[in-house]
């Protein structure tokens, strides 16, 4: 069958199925698996812990949770890429500048693919990485604290969406320019795209606390390059990336991008691009991004960075070479062992899986059929292992588990496919509800899958759950990979919109949590580690509120000397040195959002009061049996009106006269 | 003079001496805290010179919790018991060693009473120290149940509000009591080996007479 009847007929069967889906509503419910079976597979009973520790990207809601398995149960978000009033995040002056990019405050991001770090291609429990896909940016999120440490922004590219795929010992994670853009970017008709707009491949130390950077960027043609991982194994020093558009449509992108039969995964070889480095091939390149770091005070800074490394495949030979994939492919996956890279051409029929050992041959023996600026395009015929036959419509992304089997979703037709890495045969499949997009298997796309469970992340809800309004929490399914059949056990509603996950067995995380902050060691400079020390200065317009929380009082709980327009910053810090007693924070008519302060730990929020009056603050987290006690007052007074600083709890306040300040 | 103790006893109380020394490091009581909200559970542990939370953070919570039915504060450098015990325990085994290298049993009943002596004075010192710990609260408390103590229970476990307290010797407790015991069967011993000393006794008014139980010799 040729590939253009195969096409086709991909569109007819798309047509066919989408109108079924639609059609069918309830037909497909449930699964093959007794309830009882289910449900006893995925309870975790009271008190007991979950086995795995998965982390779901939020999508548009720029953060990452925190889930069990196999339970599905939500046990934290950790913001990110987003304000997040719940606990201050992006509003406390400590994480403001988490959020700064060279476009400015950025409230808001789109978060997409979680990336555990690894040691010898295997997770290994240190952070996880996620990519920001509209301004673009990857975070460092540190596992003992379940917080985002650390944001490099990535300039010259737009639409950071192949990332943030990380190589075997975390050396450089990758950034994608899904949207091609002038670099540098500049005021240009658009309408000259084809050789102006060009693509990005950045390659990010990672392996650095604190010093997160662009280690490299690859100029490469203007396609839309949208998915990567690394090689292992054999093929460890090698980045694959899908691109699709390699028409250099501008417009109408579902036709025009559309037309080819084949687009192309990139085989970067990243150890070539180190040593063309060291040799001088590389340029520097002015480029603006920031980078964001939170230091062992707990206060985020920002740094601006005013150039990068630049690479030319043109001037670094074997630094990049194009494998022909059908069709507009979307995730690219390689299996445990290194051999073979699989990609989701999401329009194709098949499944094509390409060797890396035949990639190596037709290199050697320059096996091209074009060469596209100074990147080599290897022959399909040489480089191919096989096809999956009969994958399922609209194949996206595949993970693999302990056993030699691959399983890749079907978006059109809304199944997981299970088939051999033996003889690329289908063995299994399983419906999903609906219309999924990324699948994760724990440990499913490092060296050595953990297997056992299989998340498929949907993007269509429908009637799985309560209907709650037009707006439906996304739905993900827990399948059973451990016997021959596939099970569904599980369907949980997830947050924001999960596109990737990654999960990693609980013992390799739950030891090491940091409970508290030592309050010994906190080196905030506005911390007060006494009550005793509690005070209010003023200087100038600027009132700082050295205060603390303690069950189940503030110090000072009441304050007087603020003036209309003071710009009044409450430095708390939480005295507590126990477990689980965070205390929170906030005044009326606050426009920013509350504190969250957990154990040791200070936070500042800003208040501009604009009337006169007395304005309460309260404790927001239900500390203790008085937390209802926990409140405290600040006295605003008239611009001028001279009213001195005064301050105090339970007792009379202490005072700074006027004529002293 | 009085007899001379058998090398099995003198033995046995050189072992009672040696069994003090790590109770210098060891905890001599423990309270032990259960509550709901503690699951990792909460206490602190009594040694010859101070009293220390068994988590870094513990003493420092417990005071924070107990604000709250007005308890005093647990302030170990203000109680003077604390810098009183090392001396009376190095004392213990100092004498028991003395005793062991004397070998004199007059010595070993002095040392046994001693013991058993100070054991005595410090329950009592404790218990008087957890009456006013538990009954002694500060009238602004924010938490009063009415008829309601918070003493600690000597030995054993009782129901404090939310909170239950086990009341336990720790381990350094444990070897005190075991090296009191040590030095009583070394004295028990070294009265059996030798009937004929019994009299003795008897005649300094020590032991009963009709209990010499000659017939056994």
């Amino acid at each position: 069958m040729s590939m253009r009847k195969r096409v086709l007929l991909g569109v007819a069967a798309i047509a066919t199925v989408t109108l079924g889906l639609w059609a069918c509503g309830t037909a497909g419910r449930g699964g093959a698996l007794s309830s009882a079976d289910a449900a006893s597979a995925v309870y975790v009973p009271p008190g007991e812990y979950d086995e795995f520790y998965a982390f779901m990207s939020g999508g548009f809601s720029g953060n990452l949770t925190v889930m069990g398995l196999p339970s599905g149960r939500l046990l934290k978000t950790v913001p990110v890429f987003s304000q997040f009033p719940e606990n201050g995040w992006g509003y406390s002056e400590e994480t403001k500048a988490m959020l700064q990019t060279s476009y400015g405050f950025a409230a808001w991001d789109d978060a997409h693919h979680p990336e555990l770090s690894m040691t010898d291609g295997v997770p290994d429990g240190r952070w996880i990485f996620i990519n920001a896909n509209n301004t673009p940016r990857v975070a460092r999120i540190d596992l003992t604290e379940f917080e985002t440490k650390e944001i490099v922004e990535i300039p010259n590219s737009a639409g950071n969406h192949g990332s943030p795929f990380i190589t075997p010992n975390s050396e450089y994670l990758v950034a994608t320019s899904r949207f091609s853009v002038p670099v540098p970017n500049r005021d240009m008709s658009i309408a000259d795209y084809a050789g102006n707009f060009k693509g990005m491949l950045s390659f990010v130390r990672a392996d650095r606390p604190g010093e997160m950077d662009i280690a490299f960027q690859i100029i490469v043609p203007g396609y839309n390059y949208d998915l990567a991982h690394a090689g292992k194994g054999p093929s460890d020093g090698w980045m694959f990336f899908t691109s699709y558009n390699a028409e250099e449509a501008h417009t109408l992108l579902e036709v025009n991008a559309s037309r080819r039969d084949k687009d192309f995964i990139a085989a970067v070889n990243w150890r070539r691009a180190e040593e063309c480095i060291a040799q001088g091939q590389a340029r520097t390149m002015p480029a603006r991004y920031v980078h964001n770091y939170i230091g062992d005070d707990h206060i985020a800074r920002s740094e601006l960075k005013e150039s990068v490394t630049v690479l030319e495949p043109a001037a670094c030979e074997r630094l990049v070479y194009f494998l022909p994939t059908p069709k507009s492919p979307h995730g690219v996956d390689v299996d445990p062992s290194g051999r073979f890279i699989v990609a989701g051409g999401k329009l194709a029929t098949v499944i094509p899986v390409h060797s890396f050992e035949k990639m190596i041959q037709a290199i050697e023996q320059e096996k091209f059929e074009d060469v596209i600026d100074g990147i080599p395009v290897l022959e399909y015929d040489a480089i191919i292992a096989g096809e999956v036959e009969d994958p399922g419509l609209g194949p996206l992304h595949t993970e693999f588990d302990d056993r030699g089997y691959a399983y890749t979703t079907a978006f059109i037709s809304s199944e997981v496919v299970k088939w051999s890495l033996a003889d690329f045969k289908v063995v299994d499949r399983i419906p999903v509800y609906y219309a999924v997009g990324h699948l994760m298997i724990p440990g499913g796309d490092s060296r050595k899958p953990w297997g056992k469970y299989l998340v498929a992340m949907n993007k269509m809800t429908k009637d799985r759950y309560l209907p709650t309004g037009p707006e439906l929490a996304h739905s993900a399914q827990l399948i059973d990979i451990s016997g021959d059949k596939m099970r569904l056990l599980l369907d949980f509603p997830t947050m924001g919109e999960p596109h990737y996950a990654q999960a990693i067995p609980a013992e390799m995380l739950r030891e090491k949590q940091v409970k508290l902050y030592r309050l010994d060691e906190n080196t905030h400079p506005y911390a007060v580690k006494s009550e005793a020390d509690t005070r209010v200065t003023r200087d100038g317009r600027r009132v700082h509120v050295y205060m603390t929380a303690i069950r189940s009082h503030f110090s000072p709980d009441n304050i007087e000397g603020i003036e209309v327009g003071d710009t009044v910053y409450f430095h708390v810090t939480n005295l507590e040195q126990d477990w689980d007693v965070p205390h929170g924070f906030a005044a009326l008519g606050m426009e920013t959002a509350e504190l969250l302060i957990m154990p040791g730990a200070t936070r500042t929020l800003t208040w501009v009061p604009k009337q006169p009056g007395i304005y309460p603050f309260y404790c927001t987290d239900f500390c203790s049996a008085l937390h209802q006690e926990m409140q405290g007052y600040a006295r605003v007074s008239p611009r001028g009106s001279n009213v001195p600083l005064a301050w105090g709890t339970g007792g009379e306040l202490k005072t700074q006269p006027v004529a002293a300040q | 003079m009085t007899a001379k103790l058998t090398n099995r006893t003198r033995a046995l109380v050189a072992l009672a001496a040696v069994l003090l020394v790590p109770a210098f490091f060891l905890p001599l009581w423990t309270i032990n805290l259960e509550a709901p909200q503690y699951p990792e559970g909460l206490g602190m542990d009594i040694m010859v010179n101070t009293i220390r939370g068994q988590g870094e953070w513990d003493l420092q919570n417990i005071n924070g919790l107990n604000h709250y039915i007005g308890m005093k504060e647990i302030h170990p450098e203000s109680i003077r018991e604390l810098r009183i015990m090392p001396w009376l325990l190095g004392g213990l085994a100092a004498f028991g060693f003395v005793v062991a290298a004397a070998g004199r049993r007059r010595l070993l009943q002095l040392w046994v009473l001693v013991f058993v002596l100070l054991a005595l004075a410090g329950l009592v010192d404790f218990y008087i120290w957890g009456y006013d710990y538990g009954h002694n609260l500060n009238p602004d408390a924010a938490i009063k149940v009415p008829g309601m103590a918070y003493q600690p229970p000597l030995i054993g476990s009782k129901q404090l509000l939310n909170f239950r307290a086990h009341s336990w010797p720790g381990a350094g407790g444990m070897l005190m009591v075991a090296s009191l015991l040590l030095g009583m069967v070394g004295l028990w011993l070294d009265r059996r080996a030798r009937p004929g000393d019994r009299t003795e006794a008897a005649a300094a008014g020590k032991v009963p007479v009709g209990e010499l139980g000659h017939a056994r010799a």
